[in-house]
């Protein structure tokens, strides 16, 4: 399925804190897939000065794949994810950014998917989603799945944000309506994602979805706990007051 | 309008109808003869809402896609992922995983 429109560029955003285990198999895996689509892309590392020697194997990676395939912008401390973001779209040379996690819980294969969807109305953004076709999860008990979709199931009724996973992190947009959405969103931390979708559709963006499988991270720390609930809930009323 | 005034100015709108009804300003007759039942009305809407919602959320919790070959599948290129690494050159700080 070779792709022949070269005027296309993706730079796929991969924010990362501790995932040394990781990040050499995300890699290895964009680079297989986005190889046998055949599109143009570049893989933006933003590594904040993680513990673990991250950014020691993404050098590493880069020796392996070249300097522009693998562009390194890491920062000197945990500055958080919305800010990871902005960092990395201001050193982005393409006019896509596709955005997803580095701890393998997104899988690389569906970004072909998420370019067709793009291209085929011309979104604006393509949001990956779990809730929806063939899309799921694994690796989650009863208690988080009943949590995840109570909590969908109370964002849609007060919301209506035309997506149907909010939380979710891997998503491709058009470079400048990016930047105008994470300009635009107060909110940082895990509710951000949720605050993008609500914004697009607020800006009158026009979003297509992707089922996705989401794999719970298998390496390194998970941090689901009542902290994410409360913040969630919160970001959930001031969006229902605000918006 | 925000989200949240949509959702006042509907509860409003079908709070005074209720008050309405139950004050008996109009449609006296049909109110006599339905008294308790319009009276618990919003009561009752409540509690079809709440078993609705109960409903659809525990069905979608049981329907969810468990994915369980797209786990396999990516525990197999994990594999993959780490010989061909090996063999370009990469060095595994955990190579014990
Ligand atoms: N650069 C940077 N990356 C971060 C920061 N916090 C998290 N990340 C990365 O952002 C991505 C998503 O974070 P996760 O820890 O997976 O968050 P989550 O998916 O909500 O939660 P779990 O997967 O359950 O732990 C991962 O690739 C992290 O390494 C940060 O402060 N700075
Ligand atoms: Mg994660």
């Amino acid at each position: 399925m070779a792709n022949t429109d070269n005027s296309n560029k993706y730079s796929i955003l991969l924010p990362t804190y501790n995932e040394i285990d990781n990040l050499p198999i995300i890699i290895w895996l964009i680079v297989k897939y986005m190889g046998e689509s055949g599109s143009n892309y570049e893989i933006i590392i933003i590594d904040d000065g993680s513990p673990d020697g991250t950014l020691e194997a993404a050098k590493q990676l880069q020796k392996i794949y070249g300097e522009d395939k693998i562009v390194l912008r890491p920062r000197e401390k945990k500055l958080g994810l919305g800010t990871a973001y902005m960092h990395g779209i201001k050193h982005a040379s393409g006019n896509f950014i596709l955005l997803m996690d580095a701890d393998l819980s997104h899988h690389p294969k569906f970004i072909s998917q998420f370019i067709e969807k793009q291209k085929s109305e011309d979104f604006d953004v393509v949001s990956g989603t779990r809730y929806v076709g063939s899309g799921g999860v694994n690796g989650w008990d009863f208690k988080r799945k009943l949590i995840s979709r109570g909590a969908n199931f109370l964002t849609q009724l007060l919301l209506r944000p035309g997506a149907s996973d909010l939380t979710g992190s891997f998503r491709l947009y058009k470079k400048d309506v990016l930047q105008k959405l994470i300009e635009s969103c107060v909110s940082k931390g895990y509710v951000f994602q949720m605050e993008m979708i609500i914004r697009a559709r607020q800006l009158d963006y026009t979003i297509g979805e992707v089922p996705i499988t989401f794999v719970d991270r298998v390496y390194g720390e998970s941090k689901l706990g009542g902290t994410e609930i409360f913040h969630f809930v919160k970001a959930l009323l001031y969006l229902f007051a605000t918006t | 309008m925000t989200k949240l005034l949509e959702w006042l100015s509907a509860f409003i709108a079908l709070f005074s109808v209720w008050y309405l009804l139950i004050s008996k300003k109009v449609a006296r007759h049909f109110v006599s003869e339905n008294e308790t039942l319009i009276f618990y009305s919003p009561i009752i809407a409540v509690l079809l809402f709440g078993i609705y919602a109960a409903t659809v959320v525990l069905y979608r919790v049981f329907t969810f896609n468990d994915c369980e070959e797209a786990a396999k599948e990516l525990r197999k290129e994990i594999e993959e992922a780490r010989e061909d690494l090996r063999t370009k050159g990469f060095v595994f700080k955990n190579s014990d995983r």
